[in-house]
């Protein structure tokens, strides 16, 4: 297993955010976390980078305890998180900000060939690749944001709300790339409020409600259970 | 019908208001130079002898100002009419004859000291009477006109008109320092007498300027005409770093021949460049604004004071070490400044923003204060000092003038302009621009945050021991009175006024900002009333800085597929 949270909780000053949540992920597929706005959903993604300290549980990758490791060295145990608004580097140019993802990494070849390949992946990032970041439109920051994290070559890669903001149809090409990367052999972990098209792609999901996981199970069961349709769907 | 004419009776109201209110204000400032002392002061400094003074170009500039913003379109007026020009200028000067024949005909002196009958004859252009008066009044106008008429010319024929101007005021008001510079050889004082006489600039000098200017200005015009050498890749970069080259050119030659003072003042100008780029890299490149930097610059000067003086206070006089040439001392304060750096960054690695320029204003006063207190005193001399620093030498030349010790910081500078350079490329510089970015985000990239920040406080801190080395040696002596605010305050003014994240802004923010003060030095206290508004007037009008970093300028430039965006990259 190459993370597994047992029983985490989190706390913001007095406030508690997320409350005993469990999560295994297993290689190869894609899990997924779902919820309403301020489930929680971020806060268990930021603390399995590190970003936010936990209070009780435990995070572990490939069996040790992440407690006690810094965001980066998080980052070059292969969790790459792919952060919620896009938050690109929008100051730097298309192309720079693809080699930032790859900064943990030392191996110049092979980071000039992933970014080679994120251009065919992305081919509208090839086209403005000397661009700066800032003046993309929302789609394209997307892909920006999502080759970035894939130039780290992650094990399992965090997507935080990657269709939001989007327009529909960019929404589509967004969850059609993640199936994508998963299908070349990335794990991964997508934090989505669109819970029926997370569903629709995820292996195994979770349901999330303030702070608590509520259901769990494949994702082809969960998008037709009556209780995620009646909170999420209405 | 009735609707239009009101219409046109609006915009009629409107623009009269436009003249007589921008008008009024051109003489508000006109009266209040004149007030405070300043007009009679500029008036001693002519820009073409016999012919203008300094003060009546600021007076005539004022004028040529108000014609220009009275024609500049706005969000209220969309078509400014020409006539709102001349009646700005015929208000102005309306009210400073006025003002003149107020200064005549009330001694007003017991409360405004500069308000004297010579002031009143300046602000006539020397005339008497009512043909004085007609003067001021008909010169307001004519400026103001052709502020105005300047204001709508092409752009292109503006870029050509404006550096004339300024490279002829700049040449006139700056005549000492050119004089000096012009009798240093034969080949100059062959062609001085041309430009200058006895008493500053001529004017058919002065006319020549401007006509070198002009064609100067126009040359890149014409080398871009003749079709596809411009996009030819050979020409591009070596035109990109001409100027670059100039002002180095200019920077080693320019000591040499104007003499000791000015190669005094490019001397502080260079050691100013150098904590400049030490900034640079923490607040340009990191985004970590640090208002404690002159501590770094205290540190190399103390650290070179304590090695290499003959004094009480040296450590050769009181332990076992051996007294230091400054050579061997130089190294060691780049690395206790080094040092100074990483311990000044750990207790603020948490803390952000104006947050951070708090608790690194507290952190550089903290030093200045230990430095001077009793407790240091036996070691650091207190408020006393350390004095009588020798002079570096190599073999038997010994870097004594200021010129020598000008070309030692020049060399230096180069050195870390260099290193500053490569350390932008790098993968540190990458990881400090995704600091200053997102934080979050650039560890979640895998950058070590702890690690990035203190070495972007060590860099930092190494040129300004550098500097501070230099300092030491140049003064003779080290006071912890040498260490102030204003300094770190000074350093960061620079680098914004050039472009953060730019090297060659950095030096030109040094020019403008040290240099300027020190060119202005006749005119006491006010230099910095001038430094003030060149500080707002840049913030103002080029918020991007004098030499934006190439990153900042592409930001701006890159979305250029409209017109709009192309008018937007304008500089």
């Amino acid at each position: 297993m190459i993370l597994e949270i047992e029983n985490m909780s989190l706390a913001y000053g007095n406030i508690e955010a997320v409350r005993g949540v469990s999560i295994k992920i297993v290689d190869g597929g894609i899990v997924a976390l779902v919820g309403a706005n301020g489930a929680g959903k971020s806060s268990t993604l930021n603390a399995i980078s590190g970003l936010i300290p936990i209070k009780n549980g435990s995070i572990r990758i490939d069996g040790q305890s992440s407690a006690a490791l810094k965001p980066h060295e998080i980052t070059r145990r292969g969790i790459v998180q792919v952060p919620e608004g896009r938050r690109i580097f929008g100051r730097l140019s298309v192309e720079e900000n693809l080699l930032m993802g790859a900064f943990s990494r030392t191996d110049h070849a092979a980071i000039a060939e992933d970014r080679d390949h994120m251009f065919e992946l992305f081919p509208r990032l090839k086209e403005r690749r000397r661009q700066v970041a800032g003046t993309l439109s929302g789609g394209e920051q997307q892909m920006v944001a999502t080759a970035r994290g894939l130039m780290a070559r992650p094990r399992v890669l965090l997507m935080d709300e990657p269709s939001m903001g989007l327009a529909p149809l960019v929404v589509e090409q967004v969850f059609d790339t993640i199936q994508a990367i998963n299908a070349a052999g990335t794990t991964v972990l997508l934090v989505e409020q669109n819970a029926l098209m997370a569903l629709e792609i995820a292996h195994h999901a979770y349901v999330m409600e303030h702070g608590e996981i509520v259901l769990e199970g494949p994702g082809a069961e969960l998008a037709v259970d009556e209780r995620v349709v009646s909170i999420y769907l209405g | 019908m009735s609707v239009q004419q009101d219409d046109l009776d609006g915009r009629l109201s409107r623009h009269l208001r436009r003249g007589i209110v921008t008008g009024a204000g051109a003489a508000l400032i006109a009266i209040y130079l004149g007030s405070v002392g300043l007009l009679a002061m500029m008036n001693a400094r002519p820009v073409v002898a016999n012919v203008l003074t300094l003060a009546q170009t600021a007076l005539l500039a004022i004028a040529f100002l108000v014609g220009l913003l009275s024609q500049r379109t706005s969000a209220k007026d969309r078509s400014p009419v020409f006539w709102t020009a001349p009646l700005a200028g015929l208000v102005a000067g309306l009210l400073a004859a006025g003002f003149a024949s107020l200064i005549l005909s009330i001694n007003l002196r017991s409360i405004f000291i500069a308000l004297t009958p010579p002031l009143a004859r300046l602000l006539t252009f020397g005339q008497p009477g009512i043909s004085g008066a007609g003067l001021l009044v008909a010169g307001s106008v004519v400026a103001a006109s052709a502020g105005a008429l300047y204001q709508r010319l092409p752009h292109k024929v503006r870029r050509l008109i404006f550096p004339a101007a300024l490279a002829v005021l700049l040449c006139g008001m700056f005549q000492e320092f050119i004089q000096v510079i012009l009798q240093s050889n034969a080949l100059f004082r062959w062609f001085a007498p041309w430009f200058y006489g006895w008493d500053g600039l001529t004017a058919r000098g002065g006319l020549t300027i401007f006509a070198i200017a002009l064609a100067f200005a126009a040359l890149p015009f014409l080398v871009r005409r003749p079709g596809g050498f411009a996009g030819s890749a050979g020409s591009h970069p070596w035109r990109r770093s001409a100027p670059a080259l100039l002002v180095l050119l200019l920077l080693l030659l320019v000591p040499i021949a104007g003499g000791p003072y000015i190669a005094q003042v490019f001397l502080l100008i260079g050691l100013y460049v150098l904590m400049g780029m030490g900034l640079n890299l923490e607040l340009g490149l990191a985004g970590l604004l640090d208002l404690g930097f002159v501590a770094f610059f205290a540190t190399g000067a103390y650290i070179t004071a304590i090695l290499t003086a003959d004094s009480p206070l040296a450590l050769a006089h009181y332990t076992a070490v051996p007294s230091f040439p400054f050579w061997a001392a130089m190294p060691l304060a780049v690395l206790g400044a080094v040092l100074m750096g990483i311990l000044f960054g750990i207790p603020v690695l948490g803390v952000k923003g104006d947050y951070l320029a708090v608790a690194t204003l507290g952190l550089g006063e903290i030093v200045r204060i230990v430095v001077q207190s009793d407790a240091a005193a036996p070691i650091l001399g207190g408020a006393q000092g350390i004095l009588q620093i020798p002079k570096p030498q190599i073999g038997g030349f010994q870097f004594g003038s200021a010129v020598s010790l000008f070309y030692l910081t020049l060399a230096a500078a180069i050195f870390a302009a260099y290193c500053a350079w490569r350390l932008e490329r790098s993968r540190l510089g990458r990881a400090w621009i995704a600091l200053r970015e997102d934080e979050d985000v650039a560890q979640a990239m895998g950058i070590n945050l702890v690690q990035s920040k203190l070495l972007a406080y060590a860099f930092g801190a190494a040129f300004a021991g550098l500097a501070g080395s230099i300092f030491a040696v140049m003064v003779n002596s080290v006071f912890p009175s040498s260490f102030q605010l204003l300094m770190s305050i000074n350093v960061l003014a620079l680098i914004v006024v050039g472009g953060l994240g730019s090297l060659s802004g950095v030096v030109l923010g040094a020019l403008v900002l040290i240099g300027l003060p020190e060119a202005l030095r006749e005119f006491g206290e006010f230099r910095y009333l001038f430094y003030g508004l060149a500080l707002i007037l840049t913030m103002r009008l080029m918020p991007e800085g004098l030499w934006p970093a190439g990153r900042r300028r592409r930001r701006i430039v890159v979305p250029a597929t409209g017109a709009r965006s192309a008018q937007a990259a304008r500089p």
